[in-house]
């Protein structure tokens, strides 16, 4: 099935790939448990590959405001990562640093640094598992946050994956504290060569 | 708007119709989206593109992801369809930049380099383009009615319009 849509990869690789998102998503998961002192819970992350034809379907309605928080690599590898999360989980994020119960749809500037600090942790803690795991040295940028419609959002990643693939590959992670259930979605766009040094890294090669 | 005629083209996608059909593309982000349209025959074509240049890129068979391929596998589907190629005008919309930050990065800047190559080639084949709503940083969908050519354009915060 993913053959066809990545033709670089074989299985291995794809494996690879899956293994060291379930690290980083776990990393990152564990970092915000701690940061908002909740015991928060998460699932078996669910790895997709889709045809960019079908990625408007992936995330739900195309047309739903989302939050896209994006980091850009640099270092030993580049590329970007992108953390994707409904309306719902985005405002429950911004709780947890200061409480406001307002409409879900309005975010302001303020909820903004919130987001872009809540990702900076998430996309840190996601990027340092990495890092550790291929023992390479990755830099990642200051975040910024876009709020618009899912599949704008999703564009920007899927433009990155374009250059060397006929789809897009996302890890979606379900975690929840208590019984506030949030969900979002990590993807890793690594640049063909940083590809190529992260199997040969894990040793893939 | 009748949904029943309506067609949905994906990223990396494009398809033509006659009237009454409808195409629409939900959520171009640093995508473009390219209609082309003859009034006489009526028939509309729209195509989702991602990358500028299918000759800067190695993994290139699909033809719609990119804006040089797609404009010509568009035209060749729309004149199957009864399409005068020497009457298609055309209408383009997206091409925002839906970050912010690192402007200076080149793949930051896709979305202005799929219009400046979209309004190159179409600018070589002749086609004049007769509307645009490019850049800026936010989403559009787009519906584009094979009955009359017009092109919807909505948006979340930034008003809805037709070019």
């Amino acid at each position: 099935m993913s053959n066809s849509m990545f033709p670089q990869m074989d299985s291995l690789h794809l494996d690879v790939l899956k293994e060291i998102s379930s690290i980083g998503t776990g990393n990152a998961i564990s970092s915000l448990s701690k940061i908002t002192n909740k015991r928060i819970s998460m699932e078996v992350p669910k790895v997709m590959f889709l045809e960019f034809k079908d990625v408007h379907k992936s995330i739900g309605d195309p047309e739903d405001m989302v939050a896209g928080i994006l980091v850009s690599l640099s270092g030993d590898i580049s590329g970007m990562v992108m953390f994707i999360l409904n309306v719902h989980t985005a405002r429950s994020l911004i709780n947890y640093f200061y409480e406001k119960p307002t409409a879900t749809n309005e975010f302001d500037e303020l909820d903004r640094s919130a987001l872009e600090e809540m990702g900076n942790i998430l996309i840190s803690s996601y990027i340092s598992a990495l890092g550790t795991l291929i023992n390479k040295r990755i830099i990642p940028s200051v975040p910024t946050v876009a709020l618009d419609m899912a599949a704008a959002i999703l564009s920007v990643p899927a433009i990155e994956f374009s250059k060397v693939a006929d789809g897009v590959m996302h890890i979606e992670t379900v975690f929840s504290a208590g019984a506030d259930q949030m969900s979002g979605y990590f993807l890793l766009v690594p640049e063909l060569e940083s590809f190529n040094v992260i199997m040969k890294a894990l040793g893939a090669f | 708007m009748n949904i029943k005629n309506m067609i949905i083209v994906g990223m990396a996608d494009l398809n033509a119709v006659r009237d009454p059909g409808v195409l629409t593309t939900l959520g171009l982000g640093s995508c473009v989206g390219i209609a082309l349209y003859d009034p006489i025959a009526k028939v509309a074509g729209l195509a989702h593109c991602m990358l500028p240049d299918s000759k800067q890129i190695q993994n290139n068979s699909v033809e719609a992801k990119f804006v040089d391929t797609g404009i010509i596998k568009l035209l060749g589907l729309m004149q199957k369809l009864g399409a005068n190629r020497r009457l298609i005008k055309a209408k383009v919309a997206g091409g925002a930049q839906m970050f912010a930050h690192n402007a200076t990065n080149e793949s930051m800047r896709i979305g202005d380099r799929n219009v400046a190559a979209t309004l190159q080639i179409l600018g070589g084949l002749g086609i004049m383009v007769i509307a645009k709503d490019t850049g800026d940083t936010y989403g559009r969908t787009v519906e584009l009615y094979a009955e009359n050519g017009a092109f919807i354009i909505k948006t979340i915060g930034h008003g809805n319009k037709s070019i």
